[in-house]
């Protein structure tokens, strides 16, 4: 359907998502790159090499790291950014870390609340960002559909619903008050797909954890834990090699494989094309309770 | 076909954006609910098709029609403001991306939103109501919003019996309505979302009569290439790229027209021409960029270029003025206030506005036009503003992107409108606002000596003598005159004129319509100040324009505004000043008055002086006549 002068949806969403990070860069005083390690950061990472090149990338990258992260993760973050110049923040809520937060024994929504939530909120006023870049993507989730490419948030971090701009055209408000901040979701308008096949035709490197393996595995209530770091395993669980991978990539204890023999983005695209079940779903933390995203994005989560 | 060739073939699927409004009864979730599950449907059988695709496929899923509905209920339940939802979905020939919206009236702002990224517009019609108003709404704003491709579905038609004579009598009634719109290309489409006729397979049984496309076929084929403008090179500069100090990149997205390497450009608002040196992407250069691009261009001759600036074409200029008049959409609970400035966001350029005036508001209902002062939450008119900085733009209608704005509060910071440019009326043409808001001035209590005292030490009443008339009627001799006559009787007067405010305290403003009113504006605020302080003013100034001297006084004061005007026929004048007369018949001055510009005589002026019998000492004899009768000076 491309004729000569038009741009197909791929160069259409790059040339979207650069916009959006040169308008980010030139009306804000202290942006901020939210860099999680995952499939979508990877992507938003080479569209803001994309968007100020030949320059570097003129603001930081942050990792909120909880510490649970796989061991594959940080080897890839700290390889990966050296190679391509980046400059990257490492924040971490070391209180609550020094204090054993972990899911076995606060649960996860506890968690995630102060290892995440709170990291990030405590780490964007602590270094007086005004601007935090954020991977989500519209279609992952029910209540994402209405989110702006700007969300605003207000003196605490706090999402208000209620209280969203309307966002016009490509014209992005960006005034706020001393003290504000937001969020900006770059890749709001791309699908899964899209990010795949992004990452398949630039040849984008990503954590090997997104193709299959046998990795160490529990299985427990018909999810496969992976035994990247000490599980505690019940009495009748034992690990078992599994060819596995995973789908979304967040923490070990908390997110869930897949059973999969796709070791290539193709056949990743392939499998996902051919399964129903929507991408989050492997992410413990979303059962946690009903409507539990709304209310951990009021809280300051992204 | 092997997984590598889909990928490729997916990558390469054109966008098409749309937006689709209206309530939950009215079939629209069953329409989403039906395009997204079949075709996700049509996916999977095409990956059926691909080898090794050996994953169970659900082939008979139940269309989750609560996943469309759910949100919108929980919205209600919650009081959140009901909103636009994107939803996404692709076909093998495209991809799409819907722009959801709730269809009450209450709802415009929102419907507005959805518009304005639009490819098309889908108008929702129930086949047993026929056309309401909710879809007559929907349509004027998907027309306003320049959304160039409109679908009317009239649905539910399994309730009507799949009746044509139904059909093609809302058809009729739509038409009528829609001539009075601006919409490029309009299709009708009877349905059944229901039961899936017309929608994604077409419904030889229950419709044999309708022989169009269904609205699948027709969302995956309408031709949308041509809507973009590929003739007006405009390139917004959002970001300059300094890596090293030999490199100077201006980055930012073609907003319409093609840039092509080598080409000869022109940079607003200096006007100063280059040409491009290269067009500079992460995967290497360019020899062009075309609308929608994001890349970075480097120039031949260094050049001082900041954000704000647009690089065109020297041959194909926009607009670049600081008066202009646009359609808007107000989408603050807190009304417009006609008396307070905004900021726009206007490609990347942000500035400051004031209004002018509001000429009407429309009723989205109705499409009448009705008076106001104020537009609210929702509605829709038409506004003239004045900007600090110059803008570049097009006309909406001509070019999206540079035609669009929007309205953002000073203090919370919220967008509050957003607008559409109009180019009716050149910015001459357009009215202009001088009065100022009733406050000022409350520093008066706390002066020592009032104007009441200083003017009894002149024994005179401070008033402002306002002569307009035609260049060279004389009206300056007569001020000075009449500045003479009360100086010798101990009265105390100043004379302004064009002359001496235009070489000091106006000396940056031009000759164009707006900035000839705004001399006439500080004209009249130095004339308040000066009869503050007990002072006669004596202006002499063309000020042809009825309209602006009608505001005056509210500058200045009524009483105190005294209209005086100096008759003179064109032929007089011409021979006072024959130097300058046969300069502006000849062309090399333009818009000058009485010759290539309008002059409104005074509809009732306080005095009238007719020149073309009256000399200058008799002319200014008779105002200070007029003075002392009317006791503006005392012996």
């Amino acid at each position: 359907m491309s004729g000569k002068y038009n741009l197909n949806h791929l160069k259409q969403l790059e040339s979207e998502s650069i916009h959006i990070m040169r308008e980010v860069a030139s009306e804000f005083e202290r942006p901020v790159m939210l860099y999680s390690i995952g499939k979508d950061s990877s992507v938003m990472l080479r569209l803001a090499e994309k968007a100020f090149y030949p320059g570097k990338i003129p603001f930081p990258l942050m990792h909120v790291d909880t510490g649970f992260k796989f061991k594959e993760m940080y080897e890839f973050r700290d390889t990966y950014i050296k190679e391509i110049g980046a400059e990257l923040i490492i924040y971490r809520n070391e209180k609550s870390i020094s204090e054993k937060m972990n899911p076995y024994d606060y649960g996860t929504q506890k968690c995630c609340s102060f290892l995440k939530t709170q990291a990030l909120v405590d780490s964007i006023r602590a270094m007086k960002f005004d601007v935090a870049f954020g991977g989500a993507r519209r279609d992952e989730e029910k209540s994402r559909a209405k989110e702006r490419i700007y969300s605003f948030r207000d003196e605490s971090g706090q999402w208000d619903p209620k209280n969203q701009r309307p966002e016009l055209w490509d014209i992005y408000n960006g005034k706020i008050n001393k003290g504000q901040s937001i969020r900006v979701f770059p890749l709001s308008n791309w699908t899964e797909l899209d990010v795949w096949n992004y990452i398949y035709l630039e040849k984008i490197p990503i954590v090997p954890l997104y193709f299959a393996k046998e990795r160490e595995m529990v299985v427990r209530d018909g999810q496969l834990i992976p035994c990247d770091g000490p599980v505690p395993l019940g009495k009748n669980e034992k690990t078992t090699k599994i060819m596995s991978r995973f789908r979304t990539l967040g923490c070990y204890p908390c997110t869930g494989a897949i059973k999969s023999t796709a070791a290539t983005v193709p056949d990743i695209i392939q499998e996902m094309m051919t399964v129903t079940i929507s991408e989050r779903s492997t992410r413990i933390i979303d059962h946690d309770a009903e409507g539990s995203m709304e209310d951990k994005k009021k809280e300051g989560y992204f | 076909m092997n997984i590598e060739e889909f990928l490729k073939n997916d990558a390469e699927k054109d966008l098409l954006r749309f937006s689709t409004a209206g309530s939950v009864d009215d079939g629209k979730s069953t329409l989403i609910g039906r395009l997204l599950h079949d075709s996700k449907q049509i996916y999977e059988d095409q990956l059926a098709s691909v080898k090794k695709a050996s994953g169970k496929i659900n082939a008979d899923l139940e269309i989750d029609f609560a996943l469309v509905t759910d949100g919108l209920k929980a919205e209600r339940e919650q009081g959140i403001t009901i909103d636009v939802a994107y939803r996404y979905f692709s076909t093998p020939k495209r991809k799409f991306i819907i722009a959801d919206t709730p269809g009450h009236e209450q709802y415009t702002r929102n419907m507005a939103t959805g518009a304005s990224t639009a490819n098309l517009a889908i108008v929702l019609i129930d086949a047993r109501n026929g056309v309401l108003t909710q879809s007559k709404r929907h349509a004027f704003i998907s027309s306003l919003l320049g959304i160039p491709h409109m679908v009317v579905a009239i649905n539910k038609m399994d309730i009507v019996n799949y009746s044509e004579e139904v059909f093609e009598r809302i058809k009729k009634e739509f038409s009528e309505f829609a001539s009075k719109l601006n919409i490029r290309d309009l299709h009708f489409i009877p349905m059944s979302a229901l039961n899936g006729d017309n929608v994604v397979e077409p419904s030889p049984g229950n419709m044999p009569w309708y022989k169009g496309q269904c609205l699948m076929e027709l969302l995956e084929n309408i031709y949308i290439g041509s809507d973009r403008n590929l003739i007006d090179l405009r390139f917004p500069v959002q970001y300059v790229i300094r890596p090293t100090q030999d490199f100077r990149g201006y980055s930012g997205r073609v907003a319409s027209g093609i840039i092509r390497k080598g080409d000869e450009i022109m940079v607003m608002p200096s006007m100063k021409k280059n040409r491009v040196k290269s067009i500079i992407t992460f995967d290497g250069e360019l020899n062009e960029a075309v609308v929608g691009e994001s890349v970075t261009i480097a120039l031949e001759k260094e050049v001082d270029i900041s954000r704000g600036d647009m690089i065109v074409h020297p041959n194909n200029l926009p607009s670049c003025e600081n008066h202009f008049e646009a359609m808007v959409v107000w989408m603050s609970e807190v009304p417009l206030d006609p008396a307070k400035s905004y900021h726009i966001k206007h490609t990347s350029n942000m500035t400051s506005i004031s209004i002018d005036e509001i000429r009407y508001k429309i009723d989205v209902n109705t499409m009448h036009r009705l008076n106001t002062d104020s537009l609210t939450l929702n509605e829709i008119g038409r506004v003239v503003f004045s900007s600090r900085k110059k803008i570049f733009f097009d006309p909406y209608s001509k070019n999206k992107a540079v035609g669009s704005f929007i309205i953002i509060d000073k203090i919370s910071n919220n967008t509050i409108a957003a607008g559409m440019i109009l180019d009716r009326l050149s910015a001459d043409k357009l009215p202009k606002k001088i009065s100022r808001p009733a406050e000022a001035s409350n520093y008066k209590n706390y002066r020592m000596v009032s104007t009441e005292e200083k003017s009894a030490r002149y024994s005179q009443s401070p008033v402002t003598l306002w002569l307009t008339g035609l260049v060279s009627s004389g009206k300056r001799e007569i001020a000075w005159k009449i500045e003479k006559e009360l100086f010798d009787k101990g009265h105390s007067a100043i004379v302004m004129d064009a002359s001496t405010i235009r070489s000091g305290i106006c000396r940056e403003l031009e000759f164009t319509q707006s900035d000839r009113t705004e001399n006439i504006r500080r004209a009249a605020e130095i004339s308040r100040m000066l009869n503050d302080n007990g002072l006669v003013s004596v202006c002499a100034f063309v000020s042809p324009d009825e309209s602006v001297r009608k505001q005056l006084s509210s500058i200045i004061g009524q009483e105190r505004f005294i209209e005086i005007y100096v008759k003179a026929s064109l032929e007089s004048c011409k021979k006072r000043n024959p130097a300058i007369y046969e300069k502006a018949l000849s062309g090399e001055i333009e818009n000058f008055t009485g010759v290539s510009a309008p002059y409104d005589e005074p509809v009732s002026p306080a005095l009238t002086l007719n020149m073309n019998s009256m000399t200058v000492d008799e002319a200014a004899a008779s105002v200070i006549d007029y003075m002392t009768k009317n006791s503006f000076i005392r012996n």
